[in-house]
């Protein structure tokens, strides 16, 4: 008989997996007890969940349908405003544009999350696909007819704004993070006043000061695109905690890294550049991942200030008089996209803390 | 001449602003020029573009009418108080929110700790799965969803109870309250707070170097606080509860919160919630195993293991990341505009758009949430002294 496999096997069949848990919930009375109340409570709450989502739910048919005596979810709705949701006001015959966007991001992160395309060339091709991807939406050459970022909106926006927040934060904060660490005493008191007056105001009133006073702090007429406004405030916003981030990379370095550069002859810029960067940036990079999951988050707060990103979207479509108020079914269904991406990129840096812990170097 | 001995001049101008600045003092110096020369520029054009739209740089508007109602607010406020009354409305408001916000995060965060650590595995998965949730979206979503939720209850008439103690409607909450005579609670809470602040202080010194100092001490602090609770019976101010009565059209009595508010508060502690259960399960599990084993080799129970050994050492990791969780709880009150809750920002908000003076008003909260921060990181500092492990020997 073939028993070996499961005899000599470290992971043990499902089978026998929920026996053993099955065991460690019924052991002991108070166990039991307690697992009884965690089910009544679950089914307390998930069978008129249920009802609402699935039994008593409208898939198909016009508002009137969704406003019928009994009837639950409507998602009905969100298939009508499906389009909305994710792209704002895009002009609806260009939104193959705004859907390519976020195809190729999509395609890029999962690329760059791979460490084994991790090279110089990865940030060349960043480099030119943020600013196409922004010349694609923006259009007004070619064939393509421009659409003000006014109209802009949904989801390639949210993932637009955070991934060009952390691409262009990057460079800030590591600046920031240097001068931090190093012993040029006015830099360094410069850059604790940067990074601690940002971490100490909320999110928001960066966002104002990034709307309402940049603007009048710059000459006339630059700064008129809102946007634009807010992808600063947003970037800077996030230099401030990836500076931290970084600068806690800076300092798992122990000193005689820096000696032994000196002692090659190397300069302070070169030392910096080729023994300690690469050797601090390599450990944070889960953390800068983490960070990156929050900014995504955090861009929520655009709807705040009247930018019509996915959440922003989804409330003003919930405000169509033909379909009022169906914010639940809205609001799930853009909690569901957020939650996708943020706990799968959660997941994938557990799994690169891991890769990154196994093989150091 | 003895090489060490002081040159009749002592060290030059020169190396004093070396050994003061660190390496390369005129890259600095020329970097702070620029910083500097930035800065005045930036105002020049802030108070050139002002004067251009009719406004007067400068804090006089604090004193000019506000001619705006405030939804709510914990201190008194009416339209045409002054604007400065307005932003102290506003202060008192996010005061309010981020105290009960702190209070009930760290309660309701100990639980979901508690119940994750119980070693039940599926009670642990719940726990889990409501943690990744609520950290997997956004906090202005979840703000979205529980106003939605609080429009959703019913007219006043058909106003859903809780055992007949609380009652939701779409005008908001209302609990039973613990009053004392019948003065407003943002009198004597405030009172009490300083109360058992001094005894607390007061107490230490008296019974420091006895055993179990610190339970004493909060020991000899509820002693004083109940005997004030007492002389102001004697007094006929005594505690009192007051439970809400439905009437035909109203609500009578209790404490009524107004759907804003107890969205914004709701939401603020379930998000925080789940913050608060991972720092303390991260305190608990980054006390080495090695810790537990010796306690029982000590002879020391599960309890007095966890009261005496472990906690104490999983403190050094819990306080510094709840006093930031505190402060991000602070912080995220700010999106009270969004919900419409009249908190400080949401007043200045409001104060900018009708004074048109944005910069000074958002450059008085930044002030304010600096003076936090920095006031909070200097308590931090002093703990930091207090609880670090000193190198092998005893002080």
């Amino acid at each position: 008989m073939t028993v070996a496999p499961f005899a000599s096997g470290e992971r043990p069949v499902p089978a026998r997996r929920i026996l053993q848990v099955l065991d460690r919930v019924w052991r002991r009375p108070g166990e039991l007890a307690i697992t009884i109340c965690v089910f009544l409570v679950a089914a307390l709450a998930l069978v008129p969940f249920y009802r609402w989502a699935i039994a008593d739910a409208v898939f198909h048919g016009d508002a009137r349908a969704c406003e019928a005596d009994g009837a639950g979810a409507c998602w009905a709705f969100l298939g009508e405003k499906l389009r909305f949701i994710l792209f704002g006001f895009y002009p609806p015959e260009e939104h193959w544009r705004p859907a390519l966007a976020v195809a190729a991001l999509a395609l890029l992160f999962v690329l760059s999350a791979l460490p084994r395309f991790w090279s110089g060339r990865l940030l060349v091709v960043w480099a030119v696909t943020l600013p196409g991807l922004a010349l694609l939406l923006k259009g007004g050459f070619g064939l393509l007819r421009p659409v003000a970022t006014n109209d802009w909106g949904g989801l390639p926006l949210t993932l637009l704004v955070s991934t060009a927040g952390m691409a262009f934060a990057f460079p800030l904060a590591l600046t920031m993070a240097l001068a931090r660490q190093s012993d040029m005493r006015i830099l360094k008191a410069l850059a604790i006043a940067y990074i601690e007056t940002l971490r100490a105001v909320p999110m928001i009133v960066v966002l104002y000061v990034a709307m309402l006073i940049a603007p009048m702090a710059l000459p006339s007429g630059l700064l008129v695109d809102k946007l634009l406004r807010a992808q600063i405030g947003v970037t800077i916003f996030a230099s401030a905690y990836l500076a931290e981030v970084i600068r806690a990379g800076l300092v798992t370095i122990p000193r005689g890294q820096y000696d032994a550069g000196a002692a090659l002859g190397l300069s302070s810029w070169r030392i910096q550049r080729l023994i300690v960067l690469p050797q601090a940036l390599r450990v944070v990079i889960p953390a800068i991942v983490n960070l990156a999951i929050g900014l995504l988050l955090n861009t929520s707060l655009l709807a705040v200030i009247g930018i019509h990103d996915l959440l922003n979207t989804a409330r003003a479509s919930a405000a169509d008089p033909n379909w009022l108020g169906y914010y639940t079914e809205a609001y799930l269904f853009v909690a569901v996209l957020y939650f996708g991406i943020s706990h799968g990129v959660s997941r994938y840096s557990l799994w690169l803390e891991r890769r990154l812990a196994r093989q150091p170097g | 001449m003895h090489p060490s001995a002081p040159g009749p001049q002592g060290p030059g101008f020169l190396f004093t602003i070396r050994t003061g600045l660190g390496p390369r003092p005129l890259l600095q110096l020329f970097v702070l020029g620029g910083v500097i020369a930035l800065s005045v520029l930036a105002f020049l054009e802030i108070t050139a573009a002002m004067r251009q739209a009719g406004l007067t740089p400068g804090f006089a508007f604090l004193w000019q009418k506000a001619n705006f109602e405030i939804g709510e607010s914990a201190i008194a406020y009416a339209a045409g108080d002054s604007y400065g009354r307005a932003l102290l409305a506003g202060l008192a408001n996010t005061a309010k929110v981020a105290f009960w916000g702190c209070v009930l995060s760290s309660i309701l965060g100990l639980v979901v700790a508690l119940l994750g650590l119980a070693g039940n595995p599926l009670l642990r998965r719940i726990v889990r799965a409501y943690i990744d949730l609520i950290r997997g979206t956004p906090l202005l979503l979840q703000l979205f969803a529980w106003t939605t939720l609080f429009q959703s209850f019913p007219a006043v008439r058909q106003a859903v109870s809780l055992f007949g103690l609380a009652y939701f409607s779409n005008r908001g909450a209302v609990l039973p309250a613990i009053g004392l005579g019948d003065r407003p609670a943002s009198l004597w809470l405030p009172g009490f707070a300083l109360l058992a602040i001094l005894a607390f202080l007061g107490g230490r010194p008296l019974l420091r170097g006895r055993r179990q100092a610190t339970a004493l001490t909060l020991i000899f602090t509820l002693a004083v606080l109940l005997l004030a609770v007492g002389f102001l019976s004697l007094l006929g101010e005594g505690p009192t509860l007051d439970l809400p009565a439905k009437g035909g059209f109203n609500i009578r009595g209790g404490l009524a919160l107004t759907p804003e508010f107890a969205s914004l508060l709701t939401g603020l502690v379930v998000n925080a919630s789940a913050t608060v259960a991972e720092i303390i399960r991260s305190g608990i599990e980054s006390v080495r195993p090695g810790q537990w084993e010796a306690a029982k080799a000590l002879g020391l129970s599960r309890s007095q293991t966890l009261r005496l050994v472990v906690w104490p050492q999983a403190l050094r990791v819990i306080i510094p990341l709840m006093t930031s969780s505190y402060l991000d709880l602070t912080k995220n009150s700010s999106l009270a505009v969004a919900i419409g809750y009249p908190d400080l920002v949401s007043v200045t908000n409001t104060t900018a758009n009708t004074t048109g003076q944005a910069v000074e008003a958002i450059f008085l909260i930044m002030i304010l949430y600096l003076t936090l921060n920095l006031a909070t990181s200097l308590l931090m500092n002093r703990f930091h002294r207090r609880v670090a492990l000193r190198g092998g020997l005893e002080r």
